[in-house]
Formats: structure tokens, sequence, C-alpha cells
């Protein structure tokens, strides 16, 4: 029996692995969650065989409520809400992750002391992940709005995360009754979770879900030495190096280091002084003539951003780009890579409305391009857009790539009023003289093309 | 049990297979794969079970519901998003494996 188990947890280990390489090229992406989805089936499966196990009556029901709830909130959320849903669920797996490492605590009869030290080391981890991913969702979800930052903030969460450590080396020593002592300590690292992720902003988020996702990974590789469970160990530490190095190219797709990200609030730095005051007049244009110049352009460019998403108007883009290459027009999607609210969310909310990946292009390979498209389509975007990223640097998202959206022909912003963006950085690109402005929202601009285009 | 050394070399070949296993991903497989990672460490799942199975107490029992409940929750969640993600990616000749 023990040697069946093992093996399925070999050939679990073994199908993640195949099943996270897959998941790496959007060809086989499909395949690869099928095959890791295997994996899981049949680790989960022969555990139920584990010897001496009791509480089964009591596991099943926990399976099916906590299954079925994420089966069910799964399958409804919305492909905007995506980050915050993936932050939640891998909330849950740090949180598992401490519940392990409570019981193994609670019962208290470990091999080695280098076990014990793994359990603690993957509790604190483990919990900070959990209350770090619920603040993240949250923040996401619109329930907190506003990035708590006080002065001396980062010495209370050192002086909190230092507690967490004392407490979890004195359940080592176990002078006090493990009991309060356990409690204590995680009460700590919870709350060590909780104010650290509190003052980063919103915009920062994905780079820290896609943090605490790494950590989450590494809590479950330590737990899973603790319980002597190799799937577990080799899983966790897959994940856990796979997600710091996709952190990492979060990170620097954002212009900005993680210690950045997480040890100084958006924008705190003060904004940018040298901000010009008017750097000219927003130029106006009518959906008709917005759709003449792109439906007898040879190239267009379309530059969507989170606003479009937001508004829904993806599938009506995606419509009006289809009326546009029946004409013969060729037309292209640019997508930096934190258009939208993670890298790589822009090509899921486009692919949702029936874009082929084939059509959509990252910033390396289309910057070059802008100079040759006659028109340019920024709908939604505004900072991934703004030429100030290259000129100014005295503004704060000076040195950020963009894209060359300022460099074609033509310009055409769409969007809702004459406002700063999200960021509250004034946008050069808008006032250039071959920008023109195309006020309205997204989806109802989009109808609009569609219809003036339908009439040619 | 897996101890001392070769617990070491497996977590640092582990590690290696997992940074190169994504070291090429492009970026518009970056939410889905962040996606596919955090159903992988679902496998918490069966450490979970094997903690509840073995606890004792009533304590030990209520965090061992509560931990195979979360673990659960991130598998299946996990699975579920990335399934919906990654089932959209096509190109423009229809074709999906």
């Amino acid at each position: 029996m023990n040697s069946l188990i093992q093996l399925s947890y070999f050939a679990a280990a073994v199908l993640f692995i195949l099943g996270l390489k897959r998941m790496s090229s959007p060809v086989t992406a499909r395949g690869g969650i099928l095959w890791a989805g295997a994996g899981m089936v049949v680790a989960t499966l022969v555990t139920f065989l584990w010897p001496d196990m009791h509480n089964y009556a009591w596991m099943t029901l926990a399976l099916v409520i906590g299954g079925g709830l994420a089966w069910y909130t799964g399958k409804k959320v919305a492909m905007t809400d995506m980050p915050q849903m993936i932050a939640i669920y891998n909330g849950m797996g740090g949180g598992a992750a401490a519940a392990i490492a409570a019981v193994e605590l609670l019962r208290g009869d470990f091999h080695a002391p280098t076990f014990q030290v793994l359990a603690v080391a993957g509790a604190l981890i483990g919990s900070v992940a959990f209350s770090g991913s619920m603040i993240a969702f949250a923040k996401l979800q619109g329930l907190i709005n506003r990035s708590l930052v006080f002065s001396g903030q980062q010495l209370i969460n050192l002086a909190v995360f230092a507690a967490a450590l004392v407490f979890g080396f004195l359940l080592m020593t176990a002078d006090l009754p493990a009991g309060i002592n356990i409690l204590l300590f995680f009460t700590l690292a919870l709350l060590f979770g909780v104010l650290m992720t509190l003052p980063i902003g919103g915009a920062d988020m994905p780079v820290v879900i896609s943090l605490y996702n790494a950590l989450t990974g590494l809590a479950v590789a330590f737990e899973g030495f603790v319980l002597g469970n190799a799937a577990m160990i080799i899983a966790g530490t897959v994940v856990g190096s796979a997600g710091t190095l996709l952190t990492q190219l979060m990170a620097k797709a954002m212009n900005r280091s993680l210690g950045n990200v997480l040890f100084s609030g958006f924008g705190s730095g003060g904004t940018s002084e040298g901000e010009a005051a008017e750097q000219g007049e927003m130029k106006e244009i009518d959906a008709t003539d917005a759709a003449v110049m792109m439906a007898y352009a040879d190239t267009v460019i379309v530059v969507p951003g989170y606003g479009m998403a937001v508004a829904q108007a993806q599938h009506k883009i995606w419509e009006f780009v289809q009326l546009l290459e029946n004409r013969g027009v060729t037309v292209k999607f640019a997508i930096h890579p934190v258009a939208g609210r993670m890298p790589g969310h822009m090509n899921v909310l486009l692919a949702e409305a029936g874009v082929p990946y084939d059509k959509i292009f990252d910033l390396e390979e289309i910057n070059n391009e802008f100079e040759k498209a006659d028109v340019a389509l920024v709908i939604g975007a505004n900072d991934v857009v703004n030429p100030v990223a290259r000129s100014n640097p005295e503004s704060p998202i000076y040195g950020m790539p963009i894209l060359n959206a300022d460099k074609a022909k033509n310009v055409i912003c769409v969007k809702r009023g004459k406002g700063k963006g999200f960021s509250g950085i004034e946008n050069a690109l808008f006032f250039l003289d071959n920008t023109r402005m195309l006020y309205g929202s997204g989806e109802a601009v989009a109808g609009k093309l569609i219809a003036e285009v339908k009439q040619l | 049990m897996i101890e001392g050394f070769t617990a070491l070399y497996i977590f640092m070949l582990a590690a290696f297979t997992g940074y190169e296993v994504i070291a090429r991903v492009p970026v518009i497989l970056h939410t889905p794969l962040m996606s596919g990672s955090n159903f992988v460490h679902g496998i918490v799942l069966v450490g979970a079970m094997v903690a509840m199975g073995h606890a004792e107490t009533g304590l030990e029992k209520a965090i061992g519901f509560l931990g195979v409940m979360l673990a659960a929750g991130n598998a299946v969640g996990g699975y579920v998003v990335t399934e919906r993600m990654l089932e959209m990616f096509k190109t423009s000749k229809g074709k999906n494996k």
C-alpha cells in the first residue's frame, strides 16, 4: 500500500512539472492544466489509503464544502475579477499550510528538531500569505480603497514580525504552555500579513499576489518536509521558485524593484513638481471621422487598457477590428506588460472576446512598428502610452517602458472625459499634434465605430 | 521520512526545475501561469488530509478540518479559473490544442 501511495505521489510530481512546462507555451497551455489536474486527482484519491488515518467522514465533508464553494465561485467570477480570485485561492493554500503546521505543533512529536523549525517557518510564511492575500483581495475588490500609511509604520511592522519570530522560537523551546504560545504566534503572524499589505497601493497588487503565491509554495514545501511528503516538497518548491521568477518579471515590467513595491506606498514620494501645467490643446474627433481614418488606413494598432475591459468593450472592439480586416486593413493589438491588473491579464480579456493570440503582441515585439502604423487606437490605456515616461525625469513614471503609440502617424485616444487617469499623472500623449480625442465610454464608442464602418 | 542532505538535494533540484520551466514564458501567459502555479501548490490538500487523519483532540480535528477545507478551495478554485482562462486561447485558425 505504501509503495502505491509513493508511486502515485511521484507520478503527481511529474505531472505537475510537465503541466507547468506545457502552460508556459500558448500552443500547449490548455493541455498543461489538464495534466496537472490529473496529477492532483491521483494524489488526492490515493491519500485516502494512507495508513492509520481516521476522521474520514469529517475530512470528506471539508473537501466537499471547500471544493464546492471554490468550484461555484471559480465558475462564476468575471474575467476582469480574475486577479483577486487568484489571490483568494492562493491565500487559502497558505492558510492550509499554516493549519497543517498548527496540528503538527499541537501534536508535538517531531522526528528531529529540524522538522520543528521547518514547521514553524512554514506556519509563519503560510499565515502571512493567507492574511496578506485576503487584504490583496479586499483591495482589488474595492472593499478597501485607501492605502493605510502612517509614520513609523515600518517600525511597527518590524516589531510585529520580530514578536512573531520570538514566539515561534519559544514554540521550539516550549517553556510556555503550547496552546497559548501557538495562539499568540499565529495571531502575530496573521497580523503581520495584514500590516504588510495594507500600505501597498492597488496598482502594485499584482506583484504582491505573485509574491504571496511564491510564498505559499514555499510554505507548502516546508510542511511537506515535516510530513515527509515528497509530492508536497517538489510541487511547493517548484511553485516557490517559479513564483519568485514570475514576481521579478512583473516587477521589472512595471519598472519597480520588489523592495520598492513592498516598502513604499505608490506615489508617496510626492507628485512630480516639474509637471508642466498645460502642454497645449486636446483636439477632439468624432466617431465618423475616426471610423473613416481607420477604414482607409493600411495598418492600425490597437492599444487596449484596463478601462476598456471595465467598460466590457473588448467584444465590440474585436467586432470593429474584424470589419476593418474585411476591408483589408492590417490590425494588431499591442499589449503593455501591465495592461489590465496583472501581466497577461489583458491577453486573457481579449481572448475572452475571441481575439486570436497571434494578433496580440508584446511591447518588445511591436514597439518598432508604431512608426509605420497609420493609426494607433488607444482605448482605456493611459500611463502605459504616456511619452513623459521617456522624456521627463521628474515624472513618477519616468523610466517605465511604454508603448510608443505617439510615434504613429495618427493617434486616436478613446477616453471618458478630460480628467487625469488612475494614477493622476497628466498624459502628454493627449496634447500631441497627431493625437485626436474621441470622448465617450469604451463600449458606446466602439458601437458607433462599428455602425460608421458598416455605412462606408 | 526524507531527511538531511537528501531533503536538501530535492529542494535544490526542484527549485532549479521551477525556475527553468517558466524561464521562457511569454508575457501573454503570465496570468494563466500564475494561476496554474497557484493550482499546483493546492497539493497542500494531501498534507492537510494526512494532518487531519492523524488529529486526536477536538482542537486538532477542528484545525485539521479548516485546513482540508482551505486546501480543497485552493486546489479546486485554482483549477477552475486556470482552465477557464486557458480554454479561451486560440489562434486565428481556430486550433486549440
